[in-house]
Parts: structure tokens; sequence; C-alpha cells
């Protein structure tokens, strides 16, 4: 039995009046298997979130279901919600309580009376412990981040939920997660995983699953998309303008440029293309494909078949 | 333990939620008190100020009661911790029984406050306790779960204040806190009889004085009926998760 599947889920917001109805997700089918990390990817507005609300019962599909360990998220709701931890997206907090007492309520919504042993280990394992006495209000985003997963875990759930857990933290506290998060996958967590780091996806998801305009557009293990892509890039620095026939295939991060390239004829034509018009290319040097250049062939491919807009835009870049 | 949660909540702000409350009404008291004592006489044979302190304390009772579902759900919806919630596994039911009863205790808590602090400006009796008690606990319930409807409902703490302001404010005023409706031209005597806190303002102080402008019994039965409705609806909406879960 996966621990999350997804069936056909569709999800369509009708606008009020006349104006046209936005498709957040069309027909998204997968499964993730017990135990492993998974990754959802997607540029903004592709319906990662729309997804992950679907899954944890805060918006209904339109048609379509999902099961969470076999149960229903809508008709068997307790259940499936009991085996799901949900870290949020936004940095929300109770402004009434500290933080022990956030996670003592949050205990008790799920019938745990006494948990304090647990919650104890959480905020030791999240650095939160000097923290426990302190009203939400006062903590750093950073901090606030933490508790949010600590309030995911209180109930122990087998599926684990992270919605961009690392969209403005700080490195110290991504690492502190990371290792976290991976010890409880080790100890048979399942984890689905949403993120804009794609460094990051790469280093912890053993699958991905890519979104664009609500639909799967890539589902694989992440070392089958890696081989899939263009195995080798070419990156230098210029100063001066890239030839236009370059610009529509390359990777733009201010002055540096990447390219795919399969074979050394391809370096070949490019530096002369950049040689011909007048530019210089400093610092050049060829690496391995990584899954931003997958993500970006990926994302292109799939508008020709649905002809959607261009999304040029880098990620990483937007939280 | 949402329920534990919720009274928790006013209670650490008790300042403002039970404190605040009470000095309103002793304001209110002092000066009607003062202003009308001795030149209007109810019922014949009652003083304004001892019949004033009931419809004081059960207008702090339904107020209050409102206004802790509907600003506690309010706040939760604007800042975004109602998520928190909408994970768990509490079913509709116990969101209702949860915020609900959270209200009736703080309705209760200011109610009695403010009978504590007012009676000793008048000499009340007790004719039938059971009747005040009921009274004050079906009040309580009932303005519990209107402010939970209210609280769903708003999606904006203007939204809310106008609910508030325009609709629950001039109901209470106008259901004979501050007179008997005898003392009303028939136009008025009729319109108040549509006026559901009417009913639960004249049924508590019967339970006082043993005399009231409609029978009690009649009172009961409007405030129950009343109650079983937005109890209904309040379920309802808890359970299509009305503009909480889209």
């Amino acid at each position: 039995m996966p621990a999350i599947s997804f069936q056909s889920v569709s999800k369509i917001y009708t606008a009020a009046s006349g104006a046209a109805s936005l498709k957040a997700l069309d027909g998204v089918s997968f499964d993730i298997a017990e135990g492993e990390f998974f990754g959802l990817l997607g540029p903004n507005g592709a319906g990662k979130t729309t997804l992950i609300s679907v899954l944890a019962g805060l918006t209904r599909a339109s048609s379509g279901r999902v099961l969470v360990q076999g149960c229903d998220v809508q008709i068997e709701y307790a259940q499936a919600r009991r085996k799901l931890g949900v870290v949020p997206q936004e940095l929300v907090f109770d402004p009434f309580f500290n933080v022990r007492e956030a996670l003592r309520f949050q205990s008790g919504y799920f019938g745990l009376r006494h948990n304090d042993a647990w919650i104890d280990e959480l905020l030791d394992s999240l650095g939160l412990s000097d923290k426990a006495n302190a009203n939400m209000r006062q903590l750093s985003g950073g901090m606030k981040r933490r508790v949010l997963v600590a309030l995911a875990l209180v109930h122990k759930p087998p599926v684990i939920v992270l919605d961009e857990p690392t969209a403005g933290v700080d490195v110290e506290l991504r690492q502190t997660l990371w290792q976290f998060i991976a010890k409880l996958n080790k100890q048979g967590h399942t984890v689905l995983l949403t993120t804009h780091y794609l460094e990051e996806a790469e280093a912890l998801c053993s699958r991905l699953a890519m979104l664009k305009k609500g639909q799967v557009v890539a589902l694989d293990r992440t070392s089958e998309l890696l081989k899939a892509a263009a195995s080798n890039v070419l990156r230098f620095k210029i100063d001066s303008e890239l030839p236009a026939a370059l610009k529509s295939r390359a990777r733009i991060t201010g002055r540096i440029v990447q390219l795919p390239a399969n074979t050394a004829a391809e370096i070949e034509q490019y530096l002369a293309a950049v040689r011909e018009a007048g530019g210089v290319a400093q610092d050049i040097e060829i690496r391995k494909a990584d899954l931003e250049d997958v993500f970006l062939e990926v994302m292109a491919g799939a508008q020709g078949t649905q002809g959607a807009s261009t999304d040029k835009e880098p990620m990483g870049a937007t939280a | 333990m949402l329920f534990y949660k919720e009274v928790l909540r006013f209670w650490k702000v008790g300042f403002q939620t039970v404190a605040a409350p009470v000095m309103t009404a002793v304001l209110y008291l002092l000066i009607f008190g003062h202003v009308l004592e001795g030149s209007v006489k109810v019922y014949n044979q009652l003083s304004y100020t001892a019949f004033l302190v009931p419809g004081l304390v059960m207008m702090s009772v339904l107020q209050n009661a409102f206004a802790n579902s509907s600003s506690s759900l309010i706040q939760s919806k604007i800042m975004g911790n109602l998520v928190f919630l909408l994970l768990t596994p509490l079913s509709h039911w116990s969101w209702f029984f949860a915020y609900v009863g959270s209200s009736m205790v703080r309705g209760l808590v200011v109610g009695g406050g403010v009978f504590v602090v007012t009676a000793w400006f008048a000499h009340l009796s007790f004719v039938a306790p059971l009747w005040i008690l009921l009274f004050a606990i079906l009040g309580a319930a009932l303005m519990g779960t209107m402010g939970l409807i209210a609280g769903l409902w708003a999606e904006k703490f203007d939204q809310l204040a106008a609910f508030q302001n325009f609709f629950i404010m001039p109901l209470t005023f106008l259901s004979g806190v501050f007179y008997s409706i005898h003392s009303l031209g028939p136009f008025w005597q009729t319109a108040s009889h549509f006026n559901p806190f009417f009913y639960m303002i004249d049924g508590f102080r019967y339970g006082f004085f043993g005399v009231s402008d409609v029978a009690p019994e009649l009172s009961l039965s409007v405030v129950a009926l009343f109650l079983a409705v937005v109890s209904a609806i309040a379920i309802r909406l808890l359970r299509i998760g009305y503009k909480i879960r889209s």
C-alpha cells in the first residue's frame, strides 16, 4: 500500500463573475511508496501547494481522490490526518501561547494527553529547548519555522509533508532541519517535500515529480531524471550581450551563462558564436548537468505540448 | 482540549475579556441608576436599579459569549493559525462544543462578575434560581453559537464589527435591558416580541422577581427553539468547512 496515492486529482477554482475559472490541478495521479523521500517541484503557480492542501484536507478536490496509507482524506479524514504531519508554507502562529503550550495543545487535538517526553525530544532535536517558554511572537523567522516543524510532528505521523520548509531560511537552520528530516526518513517516515531549492531536492529526494500548470510533466527517480538530461553543461562568464541564437537555450544568471552541451562540436559552436558576436567568454568550465538543468529542460519541453506561455524566471529566485 | 485552549485564551487576556466588561456594566448601572432611580418604578414595586441589575448581568453574559467565539475565530483566520486546527482529526462536533462551550464559560464568568459587583447596589430577590441559571446557560450557548457563525462568516475585523454593532448591539439594547417593554407604545411592544434577545432577558429577570413581561415558559420555548436552529446552522457550516476549507 502506498504512503500517499493521488488518483486523478483535479481542482478547479471557479471565479465569481464571468472570469475564466482556474484549473489549479488537472488530473494529477501518482503514488509515493512507504519510506520514500519524495520531491514535488514546479514553478510558482504550478499547483504544488494546492496539491498539498488537498492532501491535508484544507481544500477539497473538484474530482479524483487522495489516499494516505489507504485512508481517503475526505471520507476517513480523521484517520488520514492522524497519519499526516504537515508543515505549512506560511509562518503562522498563535500569539496567545508559548512554544510548549502550542505543542501541548496540538498534541491534545490529536488525542495525546501526556506527550511531554516526545515534545522535549522534538524541542531538543530542533534546537528549541531554550525557547520552550518563549511566546511565538518573540521568535525569529527561522525559529518560527522550527516550531512549525515541531507542531507537525507532535503526533508522530508516519507521513511528513513539508511545503517549502526552507524558503527564506538561513544555511544553519537548513542543515539542522535536513539532518533531522533525514533521520526521520531513515527511521521509516515517508517524506513529501516541495522546494524551490533544486540542489536540496537533488541531494535529498530519491524520487521526484515535476508539476506544471497543474499537470505532472515528469515523474521518475532523481538519478534517472539526471541521466535523461543533457549530460554536460558549458559554463562561462561574459560581459557583453549574448547572441540571440544562444540566448533561447541558455540559463543566464547575471554574467554567468550555462548551456547544455553533449559533444565537443557543440561546445566549439557556442564559443565560436560568442566570438563572432564580438564577446569574450571567461572562466570557461564544463560540468555535469544538475537538477536545475533537468528542471529547465522539462519545463521548456512541457510548454510546447500545452501551449503555455514561456516562464523564463529562474528557480530559487522566488520564495 | 480545544475547549480548554479556548478558555485559557480569554483567561490569559482576562483584564480585557473579563474585567473590562464588568467595569462597563457597573458604569451603566451607576449612570442609569443615578438618573432614573426614584423617577421610574417598574412593575409598580421594583426600584429601577433592582430592575436593571439582572438586565445588565444577562446583557454581559450574551455579549461576552458572542465576543469570545467570534473574535477567537476571526483572529485565527486572519493570523492563519487556524490551519493547525484544520490539520487535526477533530470533528465538526468537537469544534462546535469547544467554541460554544468556551464562550459559555466566558459569558457566565463575566455575568457572574457583573452580578457580584452590581448586587451591592440593589436589593435583589431570587424567586426562582433555577430559571436564572437555565436562562443564563441557554442564552450563553445561543450567543456563543451566533458568535461561531459570525466568526466563520466574517473575513475581516470590520465585517465582524459591523455584525456586532448593527445586529447584536441594537437587538440587545432594544430587548428590555433598560426598560420593561410594557412602558413602550403598542407598536414597539409588538416589535420587541420578535426580538429573541427580549425573551432571554425577560426570562432571566423572571428568575429574580417572579414577574416578567411574558410567561417564562414562553421565553424558554423561544430561546430553546432559537438555540436549536442556530446550532443546526453552525454545525452544518462547520461540517462543510464554510469559508475555512476551500
